[in-house]
Parts: C-alpha cells; structure tokens; sequence
C-alpha cells in the first residue's frame, strides 16, 4: 500500500492500534482542508501493529490533549520533505478542556465559563484528578 | 493573599501556630476582644449549617468585628442564577474576609481564584471542612496534649463524611499515627484517600466493619453521622444510618482516656447515655470551633 509522503506537515507515529480514530476526531481533524493519512495497523518492531496518521499541513497541534490521548506517540515534524524534529510525547501534567468531571457535585456542572483542568496526580498509573473536586477522571 | 481551601494549605507549623494562639484566646478573651474593631466577615451559605455558621459569627463577634451574609442560597443572588465567581467578587466590596459553605466540591476554590479578600472553605459538599479538622486538632491536642503517637479511630460514614478526609490528610503530618477506619462497605473511605495520603505516606491503617474488636486500642474515636444529603437514593440512606450506635455499655472496654468526638450534629450515632461519661468530648470540641476560628481570622487577616 502507497501512501504518499507529505511536504510539510506531521506524522504521529507509534500510535496504539485501533486509537488512531480516535485521536483524529479528538484533534478535529476532520475540519482540516489538507490531506490527511490514516494507517491502521501497520507494522511494529516494537508492538507489532500500530497507527500511524500524517498530515499534509503545519496546523497548530495540541501536542497536550495528544500526549493524554495517547503518550507513547512520536510527532515527527516534517518541513520541505524531510524530517527536522522528533518529539516523544508523555502524559501533561495538566489538561485543560480536553474532558469532563462526571462528579455530578463537582463545581463544574453548574458554574458558567469554568476551564474543565485536571491534573495528574499519579505518573506511574496515568491518574488525573479534577481541579476542583479531587474526583479520578476513568 | 492567603486562602483556606484545604487543610494542606497549611504547613504543620502553621497549624501548632494557630492552636498556640487559640490557647492564648482561651487563656486571655479579654486580650483579644477589640482585634478586629472595623472589620467585616461575610459568612456566605449557600448550604444550610447551624453551628459552623454560628460559630465563624461568635468568632468574629468575639473578636469585636462585625458579621453579614445569608444561611442558604435561597435568601441570596444565587437563586436568581448568579455565579459563585460573580457572588464573591460583590461580596469582596463589602466584607474583610468570607467564610464560604457550598453544596458543590471544589466551589470555594473556584471563589478564591476570583476573590479579592481572603475565603474561608466553611464545607464545600462531601470534598473538604479545614475549619472542622482545626478544631479536632486543637480539640486532640487540648485532650491529650499532643498530635502524635496515637491510633484513631474513624466511624460512620468515611465516603461522604468530608471532616474525615481533612483529618487523616492533617493527622498524616505527625509521626506514629494509626488510623482505624470503621464503616459499612458502602461508606469506605474513597480510595484517592488511601492512593494520596494514606499509602504516599505510608500511614499504618486498617479497614473494618467492627467497632467492637478495635475500641480497646484506640486513644481517639472519631465518630461521623450518616449524612441523608449525600445520598441520591433514600432505601440506602435508612438502610445505613443506624449501622453504628455507640452506647456507653460498649464502652466498657475502651481505654480511660479515650477521647470521643464528633462534628455534630449527631443523630443516632451516639446514644444520649455516653454523654455524662468523661471521655465523651464532642461539646467541648464545638467550643474548641469557635476559638479556632478566632485564632483563623486573626491569621487571615494578618491581625497580630
């Protein structure tokens, strides 16, 4: 399978099998006029399968929510054809709209204009809890 | 500016200090009885509380400064759709210092972002209650003379019951510290309190439905009320609120100075009988509130 390569732009490589839709929706990409490659399970040395998605535009990435969505990605940053940076990407230490407190008490379900933030108060196990009612986000 | 919104906002010294200073109140009322002359503490309860309300207004009154605010969010803009955000920064023109209590969690932190005087966190739903946990430190150190070195015992409802996650995040800081956490299996403690407090510091618990195994080894028995406002269905809440009812034949074989305690208001919890017994220190500990709480204002507003 051929799929052509992009000038400028992305590849968000490494991603786990099966959430590259996922990523694509959470990231809008569907609002983007450029092309953009989705490569479902494409062979790992490292996982066996992958996703991989490349995008033919230097759009302003949110390489927070990606790392959330996703922390074992590598953005690859392509310019005139080649390859200029690699970024690993790792868990924020802060999202900030990315999701929703489901703590139907939490301050978030009724106060206008409130910034969603967690925070991630365990590494180790990926935990974010919300700002403001401490609720696990699951 | 300083804020109270959790208990860790405070440093353990910070803590000693003001326990130090309400046992000069204590000691010396008169001393400190024209401290606040001029100034104005807004007790903003969007959730009805009798005594927490009550006793942030005797602090205050106490310390001859003035009170205003309103006891639930009925009598107040809230009820014509206003924000807690919007409340705080009118209720700012008007008052030195609010003592805020909210039935949303994390509702007086999203105040102290937007207030322009210090806030107070007075109970913000089933998340925090620091006034609460300073007045069961200064009742504990009062009664036993330290904070360290002690098993406690926790009783009744540790999933809702906010004063019991305050106190074992406060309890934590001090060395040689149990905790004996006693509940029906529906009320156990969260587990983002046993991931963050209780294993990151390597506190010594345990978990269990008994009282009755456990009352000899304990120096402190924290008792809590099953609260009817945190439950959404009522079968659970009257299947549960009578789990515990500390009588004082079961406390034959609890040690001589046990210190018992409890945030009020009580419901059945403990039978009326265990209040003639000495050990039983839940009035004293509601004295204890008020004078914390003037030692509170006094640090917030940077009164000496």
């Amino acid at each position: 399978m051929n799929i052509d390569s992009i000038q400028n732009g992305y590849v968000i490589d490494h991603i786990q099998a099966g959430n590259a839709m996922v990523i694509y929706n959470a990231l809008k990409l569907n609002e983007l006029d450029c092309q953009v490659a989705i490569i479902s399970n494409a062979k790992s040395h490292k996982t066996g399968k992958k996703d991989i998605i490349k995008i033919d535009k230097n759009i302003k990435l949110d390489l927070e929510k990606l790392g959330f969505l996703d922390p074992n990605v590598t953005v690859n940053i392509v310019k005139n054809s080649q390859v200029i940076e690699k970024k690993k990407l790792a868990l924020p230490e802060k999202i900030v709209n990315v999701a929703k407190c489901k703590n139907p008490r939490c301050i978030t379900s009724e106060e206008r204009d409130l910034d969603q933030i967690f925070i991630l108060t365990d590494r180790e196990n990926g935990v974010y809890r919300c700002k403001y009612c401490e609720s696990s986000l699951k | 500016m300083k804020h109270l919104i959790d208990i860790q906002d405070f440093s353990a010294q910070e803590i000693d200090e003001l326990i130090k200073v309400a046992n000069d109140i204590i000691a010396n009322p008169k001393k400190y009885s024209e401290k606040c002359n001029g100034k104005k503490l807004a007790t903003l309860f969007f959730e009805p509380s009798t005594r927490t309300r009550l006793s942030f207004e005797a602090a205050m009154l106490e310390l001859g400064g003035n009170v205003l605010g309103f006891s639930e969010s009925s009598s107040s803009s809230v009820s014509k759709g206003e924000s807690v955000s919007d409340t705080i920064r009118v209720v700012g023109c008007y008052s030195d210092i609010i003592a805020m209590r909210h039935p949303k969690e994390g509702a007086p932190l999203v105040a102290s972002l937007k207030s322009t005087v210090p806030i107070i966190n007075a109970g913000d739903g089933g998340h925090n209650h620091p006034t609460q946990t300073l007045t069961d430190l200064l009742t504990i150190s009062r009664e036993k003379g330290r904070l360290d070195h002690m098993t406690i015992g926790l009783c009744g409802d540790l999933k809702f019951g906010r004063t019991v996650h305050s106190l074992i995040n406060a309890m934590s800081r001090y060395p040689g510290i149990k905790f004996v956490l006693i509940s029906p299996e529906e009320l156990k403690i969260p587990d983002y309190v046993k991931t963050n407090v209780l294993d990151k510091l390597q506190i010594e618990y345990c978990e269990t439905k008994d009282i009755e195994t456990y009352l000899p080894e304990l120096d402190i028995l924290y008792m809590t009320r099953v609260q009817r406002e945190r439950f959404f269905n009522e079968a659970d809440y009257i299947r549960l609120k009578d789990y515990y009812v500390l009588t004082k034949a079961k406390l034959e074989n609890a040690k001589k100075d046990l210190a018992i305690l409890h945030p009020l208001p009580r419901v059945n919890e403990i039978h009326t009988d265990v209040d003639e017994d000495p050990r039983a220190k839940y009035f004293e500990q509601a004295l204890c509130g008020k004078y914390i709480r003037m030692a509170l204002i006094l640090k917030m507003l940077g009164i000496k």
